[in-house]
């Protein structure tokens, strides 16, 4: 682990702790070398103390934590200084928080580097937190105790006013930070129990909000150092195609362009307005070499992958004999799913601002691998990582997409500031067209699945074999992601079906693509869980049974999904699937990143023929709600988010390899008048605390197709619902 | 030769090529970051801004389309109804990664002061050139009645 950056650089541990005010700096689990060197770096700025880097508290009593992950609207800001400000019994108005730069003292602690992903954000973050706010108050106590020559005991905080009542004496946090910096942090502070939370559990106003509702947000974009310059790549049309030959002619011809450079991945155009970057990259004339290109259309890859499930791949779960399910005394069913490439498109396109200077760079951006990142960006540049300081930013969304295994963003931006080769700072965005079309999509994949149901009614066999691409394959990611032959990304949701069916099997195949792929919300639970909860609601209706009380009976030993699926009936007051009124309703329960998730959904047909989805009513249980408020939002957000994908959402590669769809036209985004009304009950729990920036999306599309089989008896097996709905019939 | 604009209450000379979409004379010129690009061809919203009060989509608008006239962006709300807007906004956590919501703000703001107690179907009709892809939608239908309710009271 040589090349951890332990140092931060001076400008940013300076910036951070000025802005709290010369006071106390607390953190839990830096390693030695890091807490000596931050401490120097404090003597440096004057501040009195710096044991670590996750709390400090200003001499004007502001408490700001340091927010290891990036905040792209899931709500770590408020979050995780909600875990501190309940352990320092902090008053919500005394908190703030500062997006943490780039250093592996601010990893994950279940990536072992710094990065956000997986809905982990919360759960990592839950004891470690904690501590560093407990940390914080028992130094805090422990000065008060000296100062006023009484036990440390008799020593009580509350909303932010440390007191001792047989004396009278108090104090505010800012009073005591200095004394309390002097102090000796405990070894294993003692963390508060459940009962004694006073803020987790509560709705605590967002500390990002006003922010954001005032344009005062700071994203990569909004960035404009002095003498910055803008630059756009112009990236191949094709997958994998290479520049042949270029003409820049007409390009360094436009007003404000200042100079053309190829990279790897395409040509660059540096100008001095954005205007003239656009303008600049449009003149280009660019020969593209497609020899190695994937140049297949995506209907014949989903060919390709029919054609390999012929075969019955590699197996991720099995048991009993399926023979013994498929014989003709039972009734069986077949289906076959298609499910598109999805592009994210997040409202922000990937940007970052970078300046080279004499052994050393400055670089701006909402990075979501940070440790990556900024190995990447120290790499291409042929600096050390403490050489290269990365200010976080805001992320104008990312859903999966500013997370690259290969980093190839940071990677692009950090050629192009190199092939500039000047110490002015370069600004490398991507358009919504590059967006769209520059790959990295969720892998396209085609399902099969048939079950059987016994003459009285059990459900008794079910093999699901699904064929895709892995984005794990030659990325640092391999070794974590794909075992035996199995991309665990491509199975989860699959392998381990809850449902009690006696003869199981799931397989997969890897099938190569030269289409660049990523992680999209939820990742393989998108199509899995779609797949799966479709598939059985097919098979229940087969066995003559209620879509919930057939699903209750299969899920014995899964307390939890029984938890939510129980929940949500009552919510619903659930009598069945048919509505009336030109209504029906749908139902799904799904397990993702270890919380669970079950929704009904009420639809009717829509004027275009469509569903409609009127209501969604969801029970969550994600253990121990940190914020209920954020977990409904985030419900909110992956419900939204699902359902404009499964109407509408595909992108399409024509024979040739060009992409078919370029922008929020032809692209289709949920839009405010098709956002269903949204009820989100939270279970009560004591587990510790899971994800849920992801976990809300997978049961939405399964529950709305359930919905439109039980409305009109028609099954959408091929994704998004435009291709399958009105006797479309998908792929059939 | 400069195209006089009035952005924000004050008169700016600019100096961008005239055919330069509005949303890089605020952000290049102006340094105005808070109106954003998202998608240049009018299908999002995160441009949005008024001229001469309407909202117009500034990423398709050529600079000196907008010669003469005045410009409010994000930064320049000022009022009872952005107020309103924005308290409400605010109070009801609507953002999440934020990036859209000066758009989907300066929206709700022409919207109420031309139509204080929108129906349903109006705030749909406004509001559905904004593309959040965090889908606040809920919220920010419900920040539009609530600040459309808070105004009403406040006249009342």
């Amino acid at each position: 682990m040589s090349r951890e950056p332990t140092n931060l650089s001076r400008r940013s541990a300076l910036k951070w702790m000025g802005a709290a005010g010369a006071g106390l700096v607390i953190g839990v689990h830096l390693p030695p070398t890091g807490r000596r060197a931050l401490a120097q770096q404090a003597a440096d700025a004057a501040a009195p103390f710096a044991p670590n880097v996750f709390v400090s508290i200003g001499t004007d009593s502001l408490v700001t934590v340091q927010i290891k992950h990036i905040e792209f609207g899931q709500g770590p800001m408020t979050g995780l200084a909600t875990l501190v400000a309940d352990e320092l019994d902090a008053d919500w108005s005394q908190m703030r928080a500062a997006l943490a730069p780039a250093n592996i003292v601010y990893k994950n602690l279940l990536f072992g580097a710094q990065g956000t992903g997986g809905s982990t954000a919360i759960a990592n973050s839950f004891v470690q937190m904690r501590t560093a706010g407990a940390t914080a108050r028992a130094m805090l106590v422990s000065a008060a105790a000296k100062s006023w020559r009484v036990p440390a005991r008799e020593i009580t905080v509350s909303k932010g006013v440390i007191g001792h009542q047989a004396s009278g004496k108090q104090a505010s946090f800012g009073e005591l930070a200095a004394l309390a910096a002097k102090e000796t942090p405990p070894a294993k502070p003692t963390l508060k129990t459940p009962e004694q939370w006073t803020l987790i559990g509560t709705k605590v106003p967002r500390l990002d909000s006003l922010a954001k509702s005032n344009g005062q947000a700071m994203f990569s974009l909004d960035q404009y150092p002095d003498d910055v310059v803008t630059a756009v790549v112009a990236h191949a049309p094709v997958f994998g195609a290479k520049v042949k030959s270029l003409d820049d002619t007409k390009a360094r011809a436009i007003a404000g362009v200042l100079d053309v450079k190829q990279i790897d991945k395409g040509v660059a155009v540096i100008a001095d307005s954005t205007f003239a970057a656009l303008r600049g990259r449009d003149a280009l004339q660019i020969e593209w070499d497609k020899s190695e290109a994937e140049t297949r259309s995506t209907e014949a890859m989903f060919a390709d992958y029919q054609k390999a499930l012929t075969s019955p791949g590699v197996t991720a779960a099995e048991r009993g004999a399926l023979d013994t399910a498929f014989t003709a005394e039972h009734k069986t069913l077949e289906a076959e799913m298609w499910f598109p490439f999805l592009a994210h498109a997040p409202m922000e396109p990937l940007d970052a601002v970078i300046q080279i200077g004499d052994d050393k760079a400055e670089v701006w951006m909402g990075c979501q691998s940070a440790t990556s990142d900024h190995m990447t960006i120290a790499g291409t540049l042929g600096l050390k990582p403490e050489q290269v300081t990365i200010n976080t930013l805001y992320a104008g969304g990312s859903f999966g997409r500013r997370a690259e295994p290969d980093s190839g963003f940071a990677a692009e931006a950090a050629q192009v500031a190199k092939a500039f080769g000047q110490k002015r700072p370069v600004k490398v965005m991507w358009t919504r067209v590059d967006d769209i079309r520059g790959g990295r999509y969720r892998p396209m994949s085609v399902h099969k699945l048939r079950g059987a149901v016994d003459g009285d009614g059990n459900i008794v066999g079910w093999e699901h074999v699904m064929a895709s691409s892995s984005f794990a394959i030659g990325t640092p990611m391999e070794g974590l992601m794909v075992q035996n032959g199995l991309d665990m990304t491509m199975v989860e949701g699959a392998r381990g079906l809850p449902y009690t069916i006696p003869n199981l099997r799931v397989g997969a195949h890897i099938v190569p693509n030269g289409v660049p792929t990523l992680w999209w919300r939820s990742v393989g639970h998108t199509h899995n869980g779609y797949a799966t909860e479709t598939f059985i609601d097919e098979l229940l209706e087969l066995a003559g049974k209620d879509p919930v009380e057939g699903r209750l009976a299969l899920l014995s030993g899964h307390e939890r999904h029984l938890g939510v699926l129980r929940r949500v009936a009552e919510l619903a007051d659930w009598s069945g699937a048919k509505a009336g009124d030109g209504r029906a309703r749908g139902v799904a329960v799904h397990e993702s990143f270890r919380s669970f998730v079950a929704q009904i959904v009420e639809v009717s047909k829509g004027p275009d023929g469509l569903p409609k989805v009127h209501k969604v009513w969801c029970a969550v249980d994600c253990g121990v709600a940190v914020n209920p408020d954020i977990i409904r939002a985030q419900v909110e957000g992956g419900i939204g988010y699902g359902l404009g994908a499964a109407l509408y959402s595909e992108i399409n590669i024509e024979d040739g390899g060009g992409i078919r769809e370029a922008n929020f036209n032809d692209y289709r985004s949920l839009r405010i008048h098709e956002m269903p009304e949204v009820e989100v009950d939270i279970v009560k729990s004591s587990e510790a605390p899971t994800g849920i920036g992801e976990p809300g999306l997978p049961p939405l599309a399964p529950a709305v197709a359930n919905a439109w089989r039980a409305l009109t008896g028609e099954t959408l097996r091929r994704l998004p619902f435009t291709r399958s709905v009105n006797g479309k019939n998908g792929n059939k | 030769m400069a195209i006089e604009i009035e952005v924000n209450g004050e008169k700016r000379q600019i100096q961008s090529d005239p055919e330069t979409p509005l949303v890089w004379v605020l952000r290049d010129e102006l340094r105005l970051t808070g109106t954003k690009f998202g998608c240049g061809i009018a299908q999002c919203g995160a441009c949005t801004v008024h001229v001469d009060g309407l909202t117009k989509r500034a990423c398709v608008t050529p600079v000196k389309a907008v010669a003469g006239r005045k410009v409010t962006t994000i930064e320049g709300l000022s009022g009872d109804t952005a107020k309103a807007v924005q308290t409400a906004w605010t109070e009801l956590d609507v953002p999440q990664c934020g990036y859209c919501q000066s758009g989907q703000v300066m929206s709700a703001v022409a919207l109420l002061s031309e139509v204080p107690a929108p129906t349903e179907e109006q705030i749909d009709r406004a509001m559905v050139g904004n593309i959040c892809r965090c889908a606040t939608y809920v919220r920010i239908k419900g920040a539009i009645r609530k600040a459309a309710s808070a105004s009403a009271k406040k006249e009342g």
